[in-house]
């Protein structure tokens, strides 16, 4: 199934972690940029990272594997395939915290939140036109586009 | 030794907005920002910070502001404080200050000095929403006289070759090794786009810009840097530099750190080595010897491209343009006072030259006197700031203008004169590969030209005030000025009326 996905133009990944700032903010239950921050209730993780060797940078997330090894090594059945989007979403309710798909994912993509004990990773923003990583690259290094056709160029 | 020279900026940070997120700690090239581990905040080294702006253009909660450290000195007219600080700097290091950019310096700014026409009640002026408007400009050498056939459809006089610009606007030379790979081809795609030209500097093109060539001007300096055959032909001008408004009777310097492995190649020394250009041409001593070079590169590029001459402006520059179009330059380019540079002596770079506009006034007129504007088209730079002065330029004379330091600005430069260090926080005076990056080609080319673009529409609306539909209408044309503010002896020199007369 063809899907978009944030890729990197690594020769212009600056590594300004701007990208992490904006997820951070758009996972965030406050809309604020200082209150998603600093406030705890609003605070959670970036579901990004970036890999910074100088001068090397990337903005690394989930791939969202057209066979992904988290969904089937995923105990609860917490991790799926949204049909509409393509992306590899995780069901908080369904997450106990087992770090399996951690340990299955290939890239590192998958993080620990520690305070809520649950699995998070890279959603594509559901509900977003754009990724907030993608619309809020300030070098526009970070692009969303079906895979296809990337890979054609 | 410990330094006298207090911080030059102060880092305000507002700790309601502060997320301590790094994206300033990250971004600070000079190591003005840091991250605490122990008490996790960020703070600030202010003596390192340049003025930049980086990390407050980039903080997303604009937490951070950046002032001028108000250190005062006792008042004094006569020693501020830049000179009592630059003796601190050389009292501690004992070497020639460094600087970069263009001259900082209160001369005055005749551009400002200088205002344009515009049509009422006797002569309309034209919207150019409405009808045609004409930027089209064609430089090199243009014939005496110009022969038709008998049926007057044909042109019998063989024209040199000649360049069409769009826009009476080119980017000046900037070399690879001063400023990046990715700012070069930003310049380059964007002149093409543009239909003008990008000048290469002297330090060769890199193989990979090879093919913006047609809108490629590339220069011959005295250090030869990355001049080889397949780099004159591809170019659609060659420019023998003489001399750079900056740092007139001075030769390029490129420290060793910026010559990065990309660089070596393409400049053809080797990686890590200073590359100093000779401060003269050394097979230049005369008119005679500039001639043959001239010669030599019109012959090794078999007569198909104009060659150009740049000098900076200097005290005799109208005797001396007058010698290059007898040597047989076919473009002249005068670098003014204001002209910048990626390094130079700072007492060199405010103190030696002159205004680009005396220049300009004083070539133009002896060129015109002498009978021999025709054989070659003139090129300004140094200080052209916006669209306004672009116009001033033709009027007084130009055929065309160099923009650099405005086409960095386009880039994102802030002018924190800190080009000689390599360390450019904005990616662009530097070939730092992690910093480099921070210019994306892409972006940089759209900006470019949208500058272009804006200037365009701009001229158009002066030319249309003027009441004229096309740039050759303005050209040379000082009527269309008016001075204010200045001398007889400026207002002759510049060849324009006072304001009210």
């Amino acid at each position: 199934m063809p899907m978009k996905r944030v890729l990197v133009n690594e020769p212009v990944c600056m590594g300004c972690h701007l990208c992490e700032v904006y997820c951070q903010l758009n996972h965030s239950t406050s809309s604020d940029l200082v209150k998603a921050f600093k406030r705890p209730e609003h605070q959670n993780l970036p579901r990004l990272r970036i890999e910074a060797r100088n001068p090397i940078f990337f903005s690394l997330r989930c791939q969202h594997c057209a066979e992904a090894p988290c969904i089937s090594a995923c105990l609860t059945g917490a991790l799926s395939r949204d049909e509409k989007s393509g992306a590899v979403i995780t069901d908080e309710a369904k997450c106990i915290g087992c770090w399996t798909c951690i340990l299955a994912c290939p890239y590192g993509a998958i993080k620990q939140d520690t305070v809520k004990h649950k699995s998070v990773k890279c959603d594509l923003c559901q509900g977003s036109k754009i990724p907030a990583c993608v619309e809020h690259c300030p070098n526009e290094a970070l692009v969303f586009e079906e895979v296809a056709e990337v890979k054609s160029k | 030794m410990k330094t006298l020279v207090p911080p030059q900026f102060r880092v305000v940070r507002d700790p309601e907005r502060c997320i301590q997120c790094q994206v300033c700690v990250n971004q600070c090239s000079f190591n003005a920002q840091y991250f605490d581990a122990e008490d996790k905040v960020v703070r600030t080294r202010e003596e390192n910070c340049v003025g930049c702006h980086r990390c407050a253009a980039l903080c997303p909660t604009r937490a951070l502001t950046i002032t001028r450290n108000p250190m005062d000195y006792k008042a004094n007219l006569n020693w501020k404080s830049g000179d009592i600080e630059d003796i601190w700097r050389q009292a501690e290091s004992g070497g020639m200050l460094l600087t970069g950019m263009g001259n900082d310096k209160g001369y005055r700014i005749y551009w400002d000095h200088l205002l344009l026409n515009a049509s009422q009640v006797t002569n309309p002026s034209i919207d150019p929403l409405r009808e045609p408007m004409e930027l089209t400009t064609y430089i090199g050498r243009k014939p005496d006289r110009v022969h038709v056939s008998a049926d007057g459809v044909k042109l019998e006089t063989t024209l040199a070759p000649q360049v069409k610009l769009e826009i009476p606007v080119m980017f000046a030379a900037m070399s690879y090794g001063a400023v990046s790979l990715n700012v070069h081809e930003s310049l380059a795609r964007a002149a093409t786009e543009m239909g003008t030209l990008w000048n290469t500097g002297e330090g060769g093109l890199h193989e990979t810009l090879y093919k913006y060539g047609q809108n490629t001007i590339v220069q011959v300096a005295s250090g030869r840097f990355g001049v080889h055959s397949k780099y004159l032909h591809a170019g659609r001008v060659v420019e023998i530099k003489i001399g750079q408004g900056a740092k007139p009777g001075i030769g390029g310097h490129l420290p060793g750190e910026k010559v990065s492995a990309d660089v070596a190649l393409t400049r053809m020394i080797p990686r890590g080595s200073d590359a100093l250009s000779p401060a003269p041409q050394h097979d230049i001593y005369s008119i005679e010897d500039l001639t043959q070079l001239i010669y030599a590169l019109k012959e090794a590029t078999n007569y198909t491209k104009p060659i150009s001459v740049k000098i900076a402006a200097v005290h005799n520059s109208a005797a001396i343009a007058s010698g290059m179009v007898r040597a047989g330059a076919d473009i002249i380019v005068l670098d003014g006072l204001r002209g910048a540079t990626g390094a130079a002596p700072k007492v060199i770079r405010d103190n030696v030259g002159i205004p680009i506009e005396l220049a300009l006034a004083s070539v133009d007129s002896r060129l015109r006197q002498e009978g021999i504007r025709n054989q070659a088209s003139l090129v300004i730079s140094g200080g052209i700031r916006n669209s306004g002065d672009v116009a001033k330029a033709i009027a007084l004379g130009a055929d065309a203008v160099y923009i650099g330091t405005a086409a960095l600005v386009a880039l994102g430069c802030h002018v924190c004169q800190q080009c000689h260090t390599g360390k450019c926080a904005w990616g662009i005076c530097t070939t730092d590969l992690g910093l480099t990056r921070r210019i994306n080609p892409d972006i940089g080319a759209q900006r470019l030209s949208n500058l272009l673009r804006g200037w365009g529409l701009e001229i158009k609306d002066m030319l249309g005030g003027m009441g004229v539909n096309a740039l050759e209408s303005l050209r040379g044309n000082r009527l269309h000025l008016r001075g204010v503010g200045l001398s007889d002896t400026e207002l002759e020199i510049l060849g324009v009326r006072m304001a009210g007369s």
